[in-house]
């Protein structure tokens, strides 16, 4: 059955038929200079328990979460190069999260100290 | 006439160029086989079928409608008369918690479950879910949480705190017995239910639907159903949340929402509604769906504006993420808070009125057809615009403050969820019983149940409008005879009228039950297309095969079965549909083009073995925690049996037909 | 875990029209992509709602504790910050499994599985100890409203990491007998979905609960 012997070249690949960019994984090396930069910025973070940023202190925490967040889900989870309809069931569960408990925060007066 | 194999249990290579590729049967690890038997209690056990799970979702919800209702019955007679004794303050508060769980999360959530499981498939074109052991899991679990749930009645108490659970209430100083634990850890069991079911869902949805059934080809059942489903998947964890923080405070002494350790009650409310918004859409969406396909139906004519209908449902699924604190317009939030949740409340009606009137506009010019069905449809589109205008009034926070907390509420939440929701469930038992059941329900029946309820629900709750305006307080025991007021707005008049009302209701419902007892003792065989409907599932026999179809059907337009059997002909006088086809003529079509080769999902024993460790595990935080040890072995062993189970049934393990010509190849009726 | 969902060959007049069965047991779908996978992914949004809710509750508790130890006395930065960096690792070692199961290298697949729930392990061992610290400093789970809140966020967080442990390891024992059914790599995948995610969780707790000064 010819769809089954197409299937065996791209065995290494393992991926279900898809448009966007099925085949390509990184490779080995790739994922581990991602590593190394992540564990940088995990001591960037740590860092700072030592040097005493004053008021930068939050917000450049909070952005290297959110790039070390992000890369893990773009690259080891690999939403980059799969079909956008996973990526979209994980954001609209993320952006929910991250709306519905802002708002909660805020009638808690929660972010009144940073205004 | 469709083959239907056991694939052998020889496993087939990956790749292999000379088999095809189909499931890879292992040897397996498991000790159990799978089991096979296609008929006796067996085959309801440990079934994976979509069809038989939906009957017995059905089945047990209906229960629990009957003791939800009971329930209520005893509130009203309570209510009935000032200064009454018919319950005590402390059942009563049990009464009106249970009263609500039941309703909503024993009744009305897995009744809409039994259609969605049932008719989801088949209105996609699909032959089961996407995970049918999952969808299995699904029922017993909420079989055994809401038994769980109910044995606190015979176990020092049942849950009385109110559905909604407020603390400092539900804490152990004001509640001790046992009754809110029963409460958290039922709804956490079925919870697991609804999120996993959820997920079957929505992935059957997208990925498993007919050639040609693009999203926009979708019957609108299916499409309101997926709404709900992903409502569900987001809001189930943050109940999931708030019942933990409370079973940690209740049964290992966190401090959570304990006032004195600084805690603050409102933590509980917000979690709660952020849940419980989404939950009262969960309610609604599958009933707004039936009636979506009930009301073309029987007005013969195409739904109006099915972009609309679709839009505007996925638009109060978002939306109604955004109003839950209007549940808390009177708790303390703030001006700020309480305007955003006022403006926001006000901005969902929208797409709800959009709905009215596309459903209205499809009634009008057609040529309406006012079977019991399309009378229970109609009714929701008359009750819920009550409910909802109510609601509208709620929607201002100014004048919410006076409503809360007062009947005034209660009378709003009842027209929708009863008017709406359990009205359109009615509307889909006399829609599709023919094509579960092969048997039309009577209409003779079936129209006193409708009218009996219809009367019942306004005369239940209109009054209640009036109760609230004049102060008669939600949740209290007694109204006392002091307060009763004078003249047309007499408190005693109108509890009185609501009472007779709610009794109306139960007759209603009983003659539903004798139309169900009538029509299977002797109903007669129903026609394949009773009623000239326009999707899908009915391209079907009636019950559906176990494969559901004979060939999968390729979808050319919505409402496909509808123009496989109605042409538009031009003529002199414009266009008109004649019909080319009959359903039988279309199912024989069907017959004749079966597949060759259809696999059907194994049954199992691992979903029920799975879903009987969580109750063990919820009676040992209750009771002792060495038991809930012992539940989750259970619950573990039932995991590696199901990961180790073999995919598929060896073929030696059916029973050999009577004439003793080899394996099985036939498959069982259904029911 | 991989649930077989109903399919069916092609039928009798030979269409290839439409995706059929790409050779690993996997079943034709509407948008070709893996149920399993979708039903991941779709569990992973709902997780997002159950650690936002445990997340905002720490953070609405984290000031209330009376005259009881808090954040500033009882975290040690250092060693969790050892354990982010064993837990971030372990990502790796799954990024590793996973390609090597897409290879076909059985072994190599197992090995780093178990390197994998070896880190996790690890990882849930630096929990268990701190938590053990904490209780020796006098800060126990009913102490104060800070307290259950950060024992109730982190433990949940350590149970999953337990949980996905269990998982890496059974994975890497039935695979190695050869016993996982239809395609391999996809079983491997989603289990490295799994504890991707509660990697990344872990990185949003240790910026919010330890690291943002309070």
């Amino acid at each position: 059955m010819s769809a089954a012997t197409e299937h065996v070249e791209h065995a290494g690949h393992g991926h279900n038929t898809d448009e966007h960019d099925p085949h390509h994984t990184p490779s080995d090396r790739y994922f581990i200079k991602v590593a190394l930069f992540l564990a940088l910025l995990t001591a960037a973070e740590t860092a700072t328990y030592w040097v005493p940023l004053g008021a930068f202190a939050t917000p450049s925490l909070l952005l290297m979460m959110v790039i070390k967040f992000w890369i893990i889900i773009r690259i080891f989870m690999h939403l980059k190069y799969d079909s956008k309809i996973f990526g979209t069931m994980f954001y609209i569960g993320l952006g929910l999260a991250v709306f519905v408990f802002c708002v909660f925060l805020f009638t808690f007066q929660f972010f009144e100290k940073f205004w | 006439m469709a083959i239907i194999e056991r694939p052998s249990s020889v496993p087939a290579v990956v790749g292999d160029a000379t088999s095809p590729a189909l499931v890879t049967p292992t040897e397996a690890l498991g000790v159990f086989k799978r089991p096979v038997s296609s008929t006796g209690w067996k085959s309801w056990v440990f079934t994976v079928d979509h069809k038989k799970l939906g009957i017995m979702y059905g089945v047990v919800a209906l229960f629990f409608f009957l003791v939800g209702g009971a329930e209520a019955l005893l509130i009203r007679l309570q209510l009935a008369a000032p200064d009454n004794t018919v319950l005590s303050a402390d059942l009563y508060n049990q009464m009106f918690t249970m009263h609500a769980t039941t309703m909503v999360f024993l009744f009305v959530m897995p009744m809409a479950a039994a259609f969605a499981n049932y008719f989801l498939p088949l209105q996609i074109g699909a032959r089961d879910v996407a995970f049918p052991r999952i969808n299995a899991l699904g029922f017993w679990l909420f079989l055994f949480g809401g038994i769980f749930l109910n044995t606190s009645w015979f176990l020092g108490g049942a849950a009385d705190g109110g559905w909604f659970m407020y603390s400092p209430n539900s804490s152990p100083l004001y509640s001790p017995s046992h009754g809110i634990d029963f409460w958290l850890l039922g709804l956490q069991i079925t919870g697991i239910a609804s999120l996993i079911g959820a997920i079957n869902l929505i992935v059957t949805i997208i990925n498993m639907r007919a050639p040609g059934m693009s999203l926009m080809r979708m019957p609108v059942f299916t499409w309101m159903q997926l709404v709900t489903q992903f409502l569900l998947l987001f809001a189930m964890p943050v109940i999931t949340v708030a019942l933990f923080l409370l079973g940690f405070q209740r049964n290992f002494g966190a401090a959570f929402f304990d006032v004195e350790k600084g805690a603050d009650p409102l933590l509980w409310q917000h979690l709660f509604w952020i849940f419980g918004h989404p939950e009262v859409y969960i309610i609604i969406l599958p009933s707004f769906g039936i009636i979506s396909e009930v009301l073309p139906t029987f007005a013969r004519k195409p739904l109006f504006g099915y972009k609309f209908v679709v839009f505007s449902g996925a638009a109060i699924g978002f939306v109604g993420w955004g109003v839950w604190a209007h549940h808390m317009f009177a708790s303390g939030l703030g001006p700020v808070s309480v305007a955003v949740f006022s403006a926001a409340t006000m901005l969902i009606a929208i797409p709800t009125g959009v709905k009215i009137c596309n459903w209205t506009l499809t009634l009008w010019g057609g040529k309406l057809w006012f079977t019991t069905a399309m009378n229970f449809a109609i009714s929701v589109i008359v009750l819920f615009t009550i409910g909802g205008l109510s609601g509208v009034t709620h929607a201002s926070a100014p004048a919410d403050t006076q409503q809360t907390d007062t009947y005034h509420i209660v009378a709003h939440f009842h027209y929708v969820i009863v008017g709406g929701a359990v009205m359109g469930l009615f509307a889909g038992f006399y829609f599709w019983w023919p094509k579960m059941f092969g048997k039309l329900l009577s209409e003779r029946l079936g129209k006193w149940n409708f009218w009996l309820m219809f009367f019942g629900v306004n005369l239940t709750f209109a009054p209640m409008h009036i109760l609230g305006m004049q102060g008669q307080p939600r949740r209290m025991v007694v109204w006392p005879e002091k307060l009763t007021g004078e003249g047309f707005f007499n408190l005693g008049f109108w509890n009185q009228v609501a009472t007779w009302g709610s009794f109306m209701i139960a007759t209603g419902v009983l003659v539903f039950i004798i139309n169900i007892v009538v029509t299977t003792k002797k109903g007669a065989k129903a026609p394949l297309d009773p009623w000239d409907a326009r999707t899908l599932e009915w391209i079907t026999a009636s019950p559906p095969k176990e494969h559901n179809f004979d060939r999968v059907p390729t979808v050319h337009a919505l409402d496909e079965f509808f123009h496989r059997k109605y042409e538009e002909v031009d003529s002199d006088s414009g266009t008109r549909l004649v019909k080319v086809k009959t359903a039988e003529e279309i199912l024989a079509e069907e017959e004749a083009n079966a597949d060759t080769n259809i696999h059907l999902p194994s049954p199992s024993y691992w979903p029920i073995v799975l879903a009987f460790g969580f109750p063990i595990i919820a009676y040992g935080v209750i009771y002792n925690l060495l038991l809930s040890v012992v539940g989750l072995a259970i619950v573990l062993l039932g995991i590696f049996g199901w990961v180790l189970e073999p995919s598929v049934a060896d073929d030696s393990d059916y029973d050999p037909p009577v004439d003793g010509s080899g394996p099985t190849k036939e498959l069982a009726s259904i029911g | 875990m991989a649930d077989i969902a109903v399919h069916e060959s092609e039928p009798a007049h030979d269409d290839h029209g439409h995706g059929h069965d790409d050779g690993h047991g996997a079943h034709v779908t509407s948008t070709g992509l893996s149920n399993n996978k979708l039903a991941m992914w779709l569990f992973l949004g709902s997780e997002c709602l159950l650690f936002g809710g445990l997340i905002s509750t720490y953070m609405l508790y984290r000031g209330r504790r009376g005259d009881d130890p808090g954040p500033a006395q009882l975290f040690d930065i250092p060693l969790t910050s050892v354990s982010s960096f064993v837990l971030l690792m372990s990502s790796l070692t799954m990024v590793l499994a996973v390609n090597a199961a897409k290879r076909n290298e059985h072994s190599n697949t197992s090995l780093w599985l178990i390197v994998t729930g070896l880190l996790g392990a690890l990882f849930v061992g630096g929990q268990v100890y701190e938590f053990t610290v904490f209780y020796n400093e006098g800060v126990g789970f009913t102490t104060s409203l800070f307290a259950s809140s950060f024992f109730t966020l982190t433990g949940f967080h350590g149970v999953h990491v337990a949980i996905g442990v269990i998982m890496l390891m059974a994975t890497a024992a039935i695979a190695k007998r050869g016993r996982i059914s239809g395609d391999k790599a996809e079983v491997v995948e989603m289990v490295g979905l799994y504890w991707h995610f509660v990697d990344v969780v872990w990185v949003v707790i240790f910026t919010l609960v330890y690291l943002i000064p309070a």
